[in-house]
């Protein structure tokens, strides 16, 4: 085969070096993103979880029997209603479970009262852990669902779908401070 | 008698059951009751002298909106104080199955209870979860009164057993002889040709289905050109009227908000008084007091008006939401004055079972009937515990019931571990 050499060869050569180069970028951008999806899925089970533990000790708590029937009724109906919520009423429902925690348990006496008995303790400290974890992994889950956008809504990766059909996921928003004995 | 009221929800706030709960108190006193009030309440607020404070209420948010409860170890401990220090006859507990007071009074009580539902509509899933948490604070109940025919089918569908009806109380009298305002009446020129329709509560919202009513007033204005509505309550009233034509708007005059005297003066000027609401109501308070006037009441036929409107006998009922009927309605009451007055007559006649001369009586009998039978149970039981065993009359059926609601009662207390540990050397 003979190669003929033009005045456009040149031009040719680096088309096609660019064009591969821009490939390459793409497929490394495509991969950047199908890593924070996969981050960001890791990060929504973690959420998942936290919210169902914390969920889980408050209804444990309302019905150890270390609590007035009246704190257990509204633990107990805030603990159900935020694990059973489907996913458009969940942000209200746990932000309900959040602040009848708080109204419960900002009661310096009400802490005390539960601490000094037997069952008492182990469980508040689950639910202290539990509370915090619910903010962190908020967090994270948030923070990966902002990065997602960023990289999604970069020219190159909506000219080219590089998101494929991974939808959209919104951010959590949630009161999530937990009561004051939980905050230390 | 003495008597402990328990009201779970702050006493500061207006409400139907504070309302319940106040008009109650007064009457009972009245009748030579000692009566005493255990309720949420700022410790700064003045109260009347028979409510005994338990410390300010906490704005919680629960079963779909935020209410103001106590609960908690300070308020279990103030319940407790208060019952020891009052030595009731009887505890009659108000909403038990809201997480505040009642509840905290019905685990620490080892007293006759009663227990008032007024209305009760948590959603179902909460309900579930909130059953088998109630139960053991519910079987100390002795009597359970429901205030509506509506609050007492919620009561066996969703918690199980039944309870008696009594309604709430009005004071009709005060409806009665309230004085009526020129104003609001229609001259004597416009007899034929209009009229005042009165409409009464927070009027932003859409239950109380002002815009129903505002749907059917064209209709009405065509027929009778001088009817005016009048508007009593709270509200944004620049908001209603913004999208209506002006002739519409200039029939409508808005009253402010309402004062109990206003209210009644209303009802009583008034050729018909329109309730539109499109749900949501439990009983139907302000239809009974607006009959006691006595007024014409045209009403959506929710399940609630209808019982207190005897199904139309004591007022008109129009198919819920439907703005044509009520226009048709309102033509016929405007142009009918003898209807109007046949339709008073019945009105009166109808209130006469919720004046609170009624109410307070029922109530009381069912406090009687409660002591007196706890009483019997509770000598029987004595008795059988101290005199020697004779095969024959141990046999007895009175005496092994009596044993047997000892015994159940006793399982009750055990299932909340801290219930009676203060009042146990009570009974």
């Amino acid at each position: 085969m003979r190669v003929v050499l033009t005045d456009y060869s040149g031009t040719i050569v680096l088309a096609i070096a660019l064009l591969f180069l821009f490939a390459l970028y793409l497929s490394w951008t495509a991969t950047r993103l199908d890593r924070l999806h996969l981050r960001l899925d890791a990060a929504k089970i973690a959420l998942d979880a936290q919210l169902v533990r914390r969920a889980s000790v408050t209804l444990e708590l309302a019905q150890s029997g270390v609590l007035d029937p009246a704190t257990s009724l509204l633990l107990a109906t805030a603990a159900r209603e935020a694990r059973d919520a489907h996913d458009e009423e969940r942000e209200t429902a746990e932000s309900v479970l959040t602040r009848d925690l708080r109204a419960v348990f900002d009661q310096a006496e009400q802490v005390a009262y539960v601490r000094s008995t037997r069952v008492g303790p182990p469980l508040l400290d689950e639910l202290a852990i539990a509370a915090k974890r619910v903010q962190l992994s908020r967090q994270f889950y948030n923070e990966s669902v902002r990065s997602v956008r960023q990289l999604r809504s970069h020219r190159l990766v909506r000219a080219f779908r590089l998101a494929g059909r991974a939808p959209d996921k919104p951010n959590f928003d949630i009161d999530d401070t937990p009561p004051e004995f939980a905050r230390k | 008698m003495k008597i402990g009221i328990v009201c779970p929800y702050s006493w500061d706030i207006p409400g139907g059951v504070q309302f319940h709960v106040r008009d109650l108190a007064v009457h009972l006193i009245g009748l030579g009751h000692q009566v005493s009030v255990l309720a949420p309440a700022d410790d700064d607020e003045p109260l009347p002298a028979y409510v005994v404070s338990a410390g300010r209420a906490v704005p919680v948010p629960y079963n779909g909106s935020v209410a103001r409860l106590s609960f908690g170890v300070l308020s279990a401990a103030r319940v407790r104080r208060w019952l020891n220090e009052g030595q009731f006859d009887v505890l009659h507990v108000h909403e038990p199955g809201a997480p505040s007071l009642s509840l905290l009074a019905c685990w620490s009580a080892s007293i006759p209870i009663v227990a008032t539902f007024h209305t009760a509509n948590p959603r179902s899933r909460a309900a579930a979860a909130a059953n088998a948490m109630l139960q053991p604070a519910f079987e100390k109940i002795n009597a359970r009164i429901a205030v509506s025919e509506y609050a007492r089918r919620f009561l066996v569908e969703h918690i199980g057993g039944d309870a008696v009806v009594i309604p709430n109380g009005v004071d009709v009298d005060f409806f009665a002889k309230s004085q009526p305002n020129p104003d609001w009446q229609t001259p004597p020129a416009q007899r034929d040709t209009g009229g005042t329709i009165a409409f009464v509560g927070r009027f932003g919202e859409p239950r109380k289905g002002l815009p129903v009513l505002l749907a059917a007033l064209p209709e009405i204005l065509a027929a009778r050109p001088d009817t005016r509505l009048l508007i009593l309550g709270r509200g944004d009233a620049e908001e209603v009227v913004e999208d209506l034509p002006a002739p519409v708007r200039a029939a409508i005059t808005f009253l402010g908000m309402a004062s109990d005297e206003d209210k009644a003066r209303l009802f009583r000027s008034v050729d018909v008084y329109c309730a539109p609401n499109t749900g949501g109501e439990s009983f139907g308070m302000i239809l009974v007091e607006a009959m006691s006037a006595p007024a014409v009441v045209l009403a959506s036929d929710l399940d609630a008006f209808s019982l207190v409107l005897e199904g139309g006998e004591a007022g008109v009922m129009f198919p819920n939401g439907d703005a044509s009927a009520l226009a048709t309605a309102a033509i016929g009451l405007l142009a009918d004055q003898a209807r109007r007055e046949t339709l008073r007559v019945a009105a009166t006649a109808a209130v006469q079972r919720y004046d609170w001369s009624v109410v307070a009586g029922d109530i009381l009998a069912v406090y009687e009937m409660v002591t007196e039978s706890t009483a019997q149970v509770t000598n029987e039981a004595w008795e059988a515990a101290h005199r020697p065993a004779t095969p024959g009359r141990s046999a007895s059926a009175g005496r092994s019931a009596a044993a047997n609601l000892g015994r159940l009662t006793s399982l009750a207390r055990a299932t909340w571990p801290r219930g009676n540990d203060d009042n146990e050397g009570d009974s």
